[in-house]
């Protein structure tokens, strides 16, 4: 089967883009230099195409039920136009995917739409139906990923970039993790304060066949996947089948880091594991750390104490572009996890030295 | 297009050399930088460092791939470009020039004759 393109595939293509297959879809790694494209989003604003996100849309009756026993945050704490981050987990408690859920207003009978990672739409329409059947709820799912192009807008400048194409919008009231449909260039779109890089910014789902008309009215550099990871990992945030997978990085919440979305107090598949980790503790856990020996850290790459014993894996890692340092992610028993603990990272055979850090690496 | 000298010949794995002299110089081409991206990491030999025909002689690295260099001839280092360790960056704004890499003095001249011309490395990259 061949990739999968965004609606916005040709256009990219002129702009010069170099292309690189992510989650089953072509999508844009960079357009000329990922360093210039990072620095764009941190100083001032870029726009990514991220038409690769699912889209999962969940509604009618039992809808908040189906989403809270298959997701680890608690989605009845949602107001209409709130969203949250959250883990999706197996029975054993592993991450099989994070996502950002959003309660849609309350209109057109819709209520949810969740944003599983690229190439996961099929997987998660298939769970949430299966679930659903068993459980006998009455909520009506969706796989709308081909319905909604869907960009972010991320930077400093990002409210005066969208607010210029959204003039009929008070996009400026909307905190963190709020969204509203408003009209972009004319369209309307999901516009959510939410993103993936540590800055202010937007996502923007709009419908698939118009997507050139509002990304033709968002002023900003375009940035491919290549400074989207970059900019994540600046911020120690995870990327999906590198710093967790089911198969090969199988991690739960509490090992990955982000225990906060994890609430105990819900009832959710997963549950049960998740509470014995969470009063037994866990093992290793997700660090950061910097290169202090010159070189790059890989995916890939085993962490070893001074003593060159293996003890963990590099799980991203980077020349972090604003810091111009050696950065990466990783597991390590907890033992190792403190600040300034100093272990060895093996690049390409070769012990080089670093220390652990606890992310964000840059600050906000 | 890409920048493809006719002073120089190059290598299948897009390396150049030029000579001066007993010297030769080394690095890689306009469309090597162009596909890595930015470079943010190099690792070259030391001086006098012996080196055989196609060994690995270093690593170039971008922020989004990791790439081995190989010796296009066989020969002595003699000289390496330490502004690369500071300014990587030197690679992708001038390949040819101050992008450079090591210089090295040939053991077996007839290994030249092994090299792609610039006629024939244009074809490869097109």
């Amino acid at each position: 089967m061949g990739l999968r393109k965004p609606p916005l595939y040709d256009a990219h293509e002129d702009a010069g883009a170099h292309f690189t297959e992510f989650g089953g879809w072509d999508m844009p790694v960079e357009y000329d230099s990922i360093k210039a494209e990072h620095a764009a989003v941190r100083e001032s604003v870029g726009i990514f195409d991220v038409s690769h996100m699912s889209e999962i849309e969940v509604s009618g009756p039992d809808a908040t039920a189906l989403m809270q026993r298959l997701t680890t945050n608690d989605v009845a704490a949602l107001e209409p136009g709130d969203s949250q981050y959250s883990a999706i987990v197996n029975d054993e408690g592993v991450i099989i995917d994070d996502t950002v859920v959003y309660r849609l207003p309350d209109r057109d009978n819709r209520v949810y739409l969740f944003i599983p990672n690229a190439g996961h739409d099929e997987e998660m329409y298939d769970r949430w139906a299966s679930f659903r059947d068993e459980w006998d709820l009455d909520a009506t799912v969706e796989d709308v990923t081909e319905d909604w192009a869907m960009f972010a807008v991320q930077g400093p400048d990002a409210l005066d970039t969208v607010s210029e194409a959204a003039p009929d919008a008070s996009l400026g009231d909307l905190s963190k993790f709020q969204a509203t449909f408003a009209d972009v260039a004319g369209i309307e779109c999901w516009v959510a304060r939410t993103g993936y890089t540590g800055e202010d910014g937007f996502e923007i789902l709009c419908p698939w066949g118009d997507a050139e008309t509002v990304w033709s009215a968002l002023d900003a550099t375009p940035c491919g996947l290549g400074s989207r990871d970059t900019l994540r990992l600046e911020m120690g945030y995870l990327l999906s089948g590198q710093d967790f997978d089911p198969e090969n990085e199988p991690r739960t919440p509490y090992e990955a880091g982000i225990g906060f979305v994890v609430k105990l107090d819900t009832e959710f598949v997963g549950r049960d594991a998740l509470e014995q980790q969470h009063e037994a503790g866990v093992d290793e856990t997700f660090v950061g750390f910097t290169l202090l020996d010159r070189g790059v850290p890989r995916h890939g790459y085993d962490i070893a104490t001074e003593d060159g014993e293996v003890i963990g894996v590099v799980t991203s890692g980077t020349m972090s572009p604003t810091l111009s340092e050696p950065i990466g992610l990783g597991y390590v028993p907890v033992e190792y996890a403190d600040d300034g603990t100093e272990v060895h990272v093996l690049v390409r055979g070769r012990e080089k030295r670093a220390e652990i850090v606890t992310p964000p690496f840059i600050n906000q | 297009m890409f920048e493809i000298p006719d002073d120089r010949k190059y290598l299948e794995s897009h390396e150049w050399t030029t000579t001066e002299g007993d010297t030769v110089r080394i690095g890689i081409s306009d469309f090597a930088q162009d596909e890595l991206g930015d470079v943010v990491f190099v690792e070259l030999p030391t001086e006098g460092d012996e080196l055989d025909a196609g060994d690995e002689f270093g690593v170039v690295e971008s922020i989004k791939a990791v790439s081995d260099l190989y010796a296009p001839i066989s020969g002595t280092v003699t000289a390496v470009n330490e502004a690369l360790f500071d300014a990587p960056e030197l690679v992708n704004d001038d390949p040819y020039g101050d992008g450079w890499m090591f210089e090295m003095e040939p053991s077996d001249t007839d290994e030249f004759d092994d090299l792609l011309s610039p006629e024939e490395y244009r074809e490869q990259t097109e």
